[in-house]
């Protein structure tokens, strides 16, 4: 992963990159387990 | 066995942790004298390449994250208004009280000259250095600390005049509280900011003051919970009726907040890795403990957080809890100590003497023994009855 980064500007594109992705996906877990949290209060 | 023979046994001195107390009390005060009269070298492991050991890995960085319940608690009840828990605000801030107490007690045996301690404020002002801030925040917060704390010790002591007048300064020192925690929870990341080189690149980040703050929010929490199930065990009999019937719903507010925080915390960590693009280090021995670190003392606990808080199971709540206050203690051990030197031979790598976690277990067991005695004294676990119709 690391062989195809020599520059300061490839490596930044590279880690904002996954940060986007990573960041998307937390957010949609984050939602799961807020569901996941609050099911039975909704119930109740 | 008479009712008198019952009584007797009741009132003695000598229980298993009265002695255990006292063992480790005679012992601290020989190696306290050995630290002071024969210096840092004869007690510790430390040198010029690890100047910085268990008494500030454990005691000064585990101690404040732990201390943080005071704030976090304070904030909740008189900031944002949750006056449901307001039975955990007093034991929170003599718990952030005591070991702020007890870190500074701490730091007089780690610091060279502790004389000089006072050196920064009135002497040398190096306005510039994070560990000025996180000097001053500390003992700025510890005089909050200290003035919250007063009113149960004001009516202890029978002195309703100076207690209302401190009572009139509550919002105004809660929100000081939160404002100084901020800051040194935060800048005890800063510090290590300072060595990029010497700290593994796991635990390293540019973000280190944030993890360290969003990881002290789920510390406090925590330990409040884990410092209410010890209570609730040991020092029932003091409790009124409002702070058992708040037990478990404390559980249950207080373990939500903390599977919340805990969740973040973890998602930052995981941004970290991501802008430092370290991932291939997870694949090293270093990553496998990182793992552990990350899976078995964060993401774990917040699970077991959200299915206790979901399924009303305080039990599982407090047991959560006790796994998030060793994670952070192993959290600040790793950054500390086990990840710093990294790249050292391990013949140049710093392991405590006996004599340094001795007076660490001494310096704990003043805590205890020093919470037991106001626990015992003071209107912490119960309401003053002069005062109830004043909450």
């Amino acid at each position: 992963m690391t062989d195809s980064i020599h520059t300061l500007q490839e490596f930044m594109f590279h880690t904002k990159g996954i940060l986007y992705i990573l960041a998307i996906g937390f957010l949609i877990g984050f939602t799961w387990f807020w569901r996941f949290l609050h099911k039975y209060d909704r119930e109740e | 066995m008479t009712d008198q023979e019952i009584t007797m046994e009741k009132k003695s001195i000598f229980t298993p942790f009265n002695i255990i107390s006292a063992i480790i009390i005679i012992v601290g005060l020989v190696l306290t004298y050995l630290r002071f009269t024969k210096g840092l070298g004869a007690v510790t492991n430390l040198d010029d390449t690890n100047p910085w050991g268990i008494w500030i890995g454990f005691d000064l960085l585990t101690g404040v994250a732990l201390a943080a319940g005071g704030y976090v608690t304070a904030a909740a009840v008189e900031i944002f208004g949750m006056k449901k828990y307001h039975s955990a605000v007093r034991p929170a801030i003599l718990t952030g009280f005591l070991g702020y107490s007890l870190v500074v007690f701490a730091l007089l045996y780690d610091v060279g000259r502790p004389w000089r301690l006072p050196y920064p404020f009135f002497i040398s002002q190096g306005v510039t250095s994070v560990m000025f801030e996180v000097g001053a925040c500390v003992a700025l917060y510890l005089t909050v600390l200290f003035l919250e704390f007063s009113p149960a010790a004001l009516e202890w002591l029978g002195l309703k005049k100076l207690r209302s007048l401190i009572v009139k300064l509550t919002i105004a020192l809660t929100i000081l509280g939160v404002v100084l925690s901020t800051l040194h929870q935060s800048s005890l990341g800063a510090m290590f900011l300072l060595a990029p080189s010497k700290l593994h690149p796991l635990w390293y980040s540019p973000y280190l003051p944030v993890f360290f703050f969003v990881s002290s929010i789920a510390a406090g929490l925590s330990m409040v919970l884990f410092e209410g199930t010890l209570a609730h065990r040991h020092f029932r009999h003091k409790m009124d009726e409002a702070h058992l019937a708040e037990h478990d719903n404390l559980a249950f507010g207080f373990g939500k907040a903390a599977a919340l925080v805990l969740a973040g915390y973890f998602a930052i960590k995981i941004f970290g890795i991501a802008l430092g693009n370290n991932w291939h280090y997870l694949s090293t021995p270093y990553g496998l403990w990182f793992m552990l670190e990350m899976l078995g003392f964060v993401l774990l606990p917040c699970f077991l957080f959200a299915i206790g808080t979901r399924d009303r199971n305080a039990r599982l709540i407090r047991v959560s809890a006790f796994i998030t206050v060793f994670g952070i203690f192993l959290n600040r051990i790793n950054i500390t100590l086990i990840a710093f030197n990294w790249q050292l031979p391990w013949d140049e790598r710093y392991f405590p003497s006996w004599m340094e976690i001795g007076i660490s277990v001494f310096v704990v067991t003043v805590g205890l023994l020093v919470y037991r005695f106001i626990v015992t004294k003071m209107p912490i676990l119960y309401e003053h009855p002069d005062y109830k119709q004043e909450h």
